[in-house]
């Protein structure tokens, strides 16, 4: 079906919303020339002149002091809620009338838009809401619609209150684009449209200084992936001659039977992986995912947890036969997944910013996400994928609403016993918690042990993978329930005299009391086979990950690695003691107080700065990749650009400054000397004339 | 009397040096100008000369004379011109010295 034209409605109603809020906030503005509201000065922002100029209406964001912002910004909040209701809407009639299809037949398209047509090369983008396109866009409006009236409250005395919905509105447009567009390059549309919202958004307190330094860090850190991703685009052109998503996937496995484009097609899969790597934060691009976290804490739920991070497992998952045709390329993904997920487990143990723990807790949990997919669960991936945008934009916004109730205070160290000041954010931040860290019948439980299950499965390299991903399960449970204790139980470490810990008003805790319902009890998507239950995700989404476990099974010989029902109780049962034993030893540890922090990093001064800086990775990159490169620059601006061009440029200038300095002697002004010159010129004529 | 052409041309030759030195070591702008009056004439008296050589009985040669008469007509206008101007830098200056206008120096 190829007429329903509604469904592009579901990313335009954000992308007018964004439209809306900006040209509200755009009225909202004080007029230009009159008198400023409120005293700035101008000086406090270190800032390039552009920014400085505009840095005024924005003075004291993230104190929430000050009148806030007015009507005209009101509605705008309003309106972003609005539009995301009803696309929300959209999307769960979309999923409605898919689920009154036969599975087989799971697709809705839109008219296409014709984009490009040129003699042998035509764009056609278009709408596509299949199983997965479903699935998702459900995620990002359902978790998006909560977090948006969560923001409501979060945001209610930033001056830049309307201008932050456009953003927020404007990212939900391009993440839809990305999950639903038909074609490559639409999908690239979103791609690189969620990496423009996250830079504006992460860098949403420029005046601060280093939320802007950050958001650039997070725009090039992508860029690198992006470019890669552009290539294997490239790549995917010629080797398929179209650009059509379904069509690619459809033609894999004829061309892997042709058998003579294998490299081709491994290195393809290679280059956009490289692209995941870059938005879905893994090693070796994850660095700017922690920085990222200098962006208002609904931003890092929305986009740095739920969504805009995990295009990249939407992208495998999308063109999963490509990837299960090259079983390297399979175990490329699941090593740098089992690696990126022990990096950033073991990172958050340490951290102190409870946003840092969250924001390495999301890097280890999306590299869980990619030794899925390299094991070839791409069901399993999306699972977690969704239980994961529950329970962890659960936790940020419970984050959020901690530092919203400590005024602006990140520090774990300078919490403690929260929990009777406010009593809702602790309560759902306990089922955060323990979904996170994955204890029994918890939504993280279920899709971390399918995970590993799977993992476990294959075997071989396989085993390792499955013990680090073991290993990070133990030390996910750790830091998770340090935090709950640092935050919420022991001493109160802050100073009662000046902080007075409050409970967020209702337009924050409701979305939290939700999300937290859908964290406890998401695991029903995807119950394990042995409990009798059916795989409900599972079997939505058959029809997409169908072709990528047929090649998958051909290159197994036949049919996928299973398991028997003893081994897979045997590894749940496993995944609970673990989780269990090590929640139950992060949260003693920690009841008490900072004391184990401080004695890791007393007796162990070493390891404690190795893990908080994150394996030195990035002062290893400073190091090894930017110190060089600035000396090469350095060296051409010196050599080639002082000395050659800017030499060639003044030296010429200076030899037509001298031949002029010699010649303008000759025109001394005396009548005589021009006599001469005339007398002797004649002379030498006649001479010439003369002698010849 | 029949005064040789060599000797014309002798002439010529001295009153033209006595132009050429007195112009480039003389000071006084008027004794310039009159310095060029005389190379002038002597170019006048060169023509006048060669076209008396080339003159014989029967056919009287009057090129010469003619651009004679033309050189005295442009060294009026000339003289006219150049004691105008030597007037004005008299005015200006109270002097008829050359070498004490250096004005146009490069």
């Amino acid at each position: 079906m190829s007429d329903q034209l509604w469904l592009w409605a579901i990313p335009a109603l954000p992308l007018a919303g964004s439209a809306i809020c900006g040209f509200l906030y755009l009225a909202s503005l004080p007029r230009r020339g009159a008198p400023a509201g409120h005293a700035h000065g101008g000086d406090a922002h270190g800032h390039a002149p552009a920014v400085a100029a505009h840095a005024d209406e924005h003075d004291d964001h993230g104190e929430h002091a000050g009148s806030g912002p007015g009507g005209m910004a009101r509605l705008a909040g309003w309106v972003a809620c609005g539009v995301m209701a009803l696309a929300l809407a959209l999307a769960v009639k979309g999923f409605l009338d898919l689920r009154a299809l036969d599975a087989a037949q799971r697709v809705l398209e839109s008219p296409p838009w014709h984009w490009i047509a040129v003699s042998g090369f035509n764009v056609d983008v278009s709408i596509v809401l299949d199983p997965l396109s479903s699935a998702l866009s459900l995620v990002i409006c359902g978790v998006g619609f909560l977090i948006h009236v969560y923001s409501l409250g979060y945001m209610s005395a930033d001056k830049g209150f309307a201008k932050f919905f456009a953003f927020l509105n404007l990212f939900v447009f391009a993440m839809l684009m990305l999950v639903l567009s038909s074609s490559l390059l639409g999908l690239f549309i979103g791609w690189e449209g969620v990496g423009l919202c996250s830079y504006l958004l992460i860098g949403f307190w420029y005046a601060k200084g280093w939320p802007a330094e950050a958001a650039q860090k997070a725009f090039v850190m992508n860029r690198i992936g992006d470019a890669s991703f552009l290539i294997g685009s490239f790549l995917l052109l010629r080797l398929f001659g179209t650009l059509d998503l379904s069509d690619i996937a459809g033609s894999v496995a004829g061309l892997l039977q042709s058998g003579q484009h294998d490299t081709e097609l491994m290195i393809a899969g290679l280059l956009l992986f490289g692209g995941c790597c870059g938005k879905s934060a893994q090693f070796p691009l994850f660095t700017w995912l922690p920085d990222a976290m200098a962006g208002p804490t609904p931003v890092s739920a929305l986009i740095h947890a739920a969504t805009m991070v995990t295009a990249g497992i939407y992208l495998v998952v999308r063109l999963n036969p490509l990837f299960a045709a090259s079983p390297t390329l399979l175990l490329v993904i699941a090593v740098i997944g089992a690696l990126t997920a022990f990096i950033g487990g073991t990172t958050a143990l340490v951290q102190r910013d409870i946003k840092k723990v969250l924001a390495y807790s999301t890097v280890s949990q999306l590299g869980f996400m990619f030794i899925a997919l390299g094991s070839g669960a791409f069901a399993a991936a999306v699972f977690h994928l969704i239980t994961h945008a529950f329970f962890k934009g659960l936790l940020f916004l419970g984050a959020g609403s901690v530092i919203h109730g400590m005024h602006e205070e990140q520090d774990m160290h300078k919490m403690g016993g929260l929990k009777a000041h406010m009593p809702r954010t602790f309560v759902t931040f306990l089922a955060g918690a323990a979904a996170l860290s994955g204890l029994p019948l918890m939504s993280g439980f279920f899709s971390k042990d399918e995970i590993l299950a799977h993992a476990f499965a294959h075997g071989g390299v396989y085993y390792a993978i499955w013990g680090l991903g073991l290993l990070t399960a133990a030390v996910t449970a750790f830091y998770t329930w340090r935090m709950v204790a640092l935050t919420f139980f022991g001493a109160e470490r802050f100073d009662a005299q000046h902080v007075h810990p409050h409970e967020s008003p209702a337009v924050m805790t409701v979305p939290l009391m939700i999300l937290a319902a859908l964290a406890v009890v998401g695991g029903v998507l995807g119950l394990p086979v042995v409990l009798g239950a059916p795989h409900l995700l599972d079997q939505w989404l058959a029809p997409v990950v169908q072709p990528g476990r047929e090649i998958l099974a051909a290159a197994h010989g036949g049919s996928l690695p299973h398991l028997s029902h003893a081994t897979e109780w045997m590894l749940l049962g496993l995944g609970s003691v673990i989780a269990l034993f090590f929640a139950h030893r992060g949260f003693h540890a920690y009841k008490a107080g900072i004391r184990r922090d401080e004695e890791l990093s007393r007796k162990r001064p070493g390891l404690a700065d190795f893990l908080g800086e994150a394996w030195r990775i990035d002062s290893g990159y400073s190091q090894k990749i930017v110190q060089p490169i600035k000396l090469v620059a350095f060296v051409t601006y010196v050599v080639i650009d002082q000395f050659g061009i800017d030499g060639a440029v003044n030296g010429s200038a200076a030899l037509a400054r001298a031949t002029g300095g010699g010649l303008r002697t000759l025109t001394d002004g005396r009548i005589k000397t021009y006599a001469i010159w005339i007398g002797s010129g004649a002379a030498l004529i006649a001479f010439l004339w003369l002698w010849s | 009397m029949n005064v040789p052409t060599e000797h014309l041309l002798f002439v010529a030759a001295a009153l033209f040096s006595i132009g050429v030195l007195g112009f480039f070591l003389r000071r006084n702008v008027i004794v310039v100008l009159m310095c060029i009056e005389l190379m002038l004439n002597a170019a006048n008296l060169t023509f006048l000369a060669a076209s008396r050589a080339h003159s014989d009985a029967q056919h009287v040669n009057l090129v010469g004379p003619v651009f004679a008469i033309f050189v005295i007509a442009v060294a009026a206008a000339e003289a006219a011109v150049g004691l105008a101007l030597i007037i004005a830098l008299f005015r200006l200056r109270q002097t008829t010295e050359a070498d004490s206008v250096q004005e146009m120096e490069g």
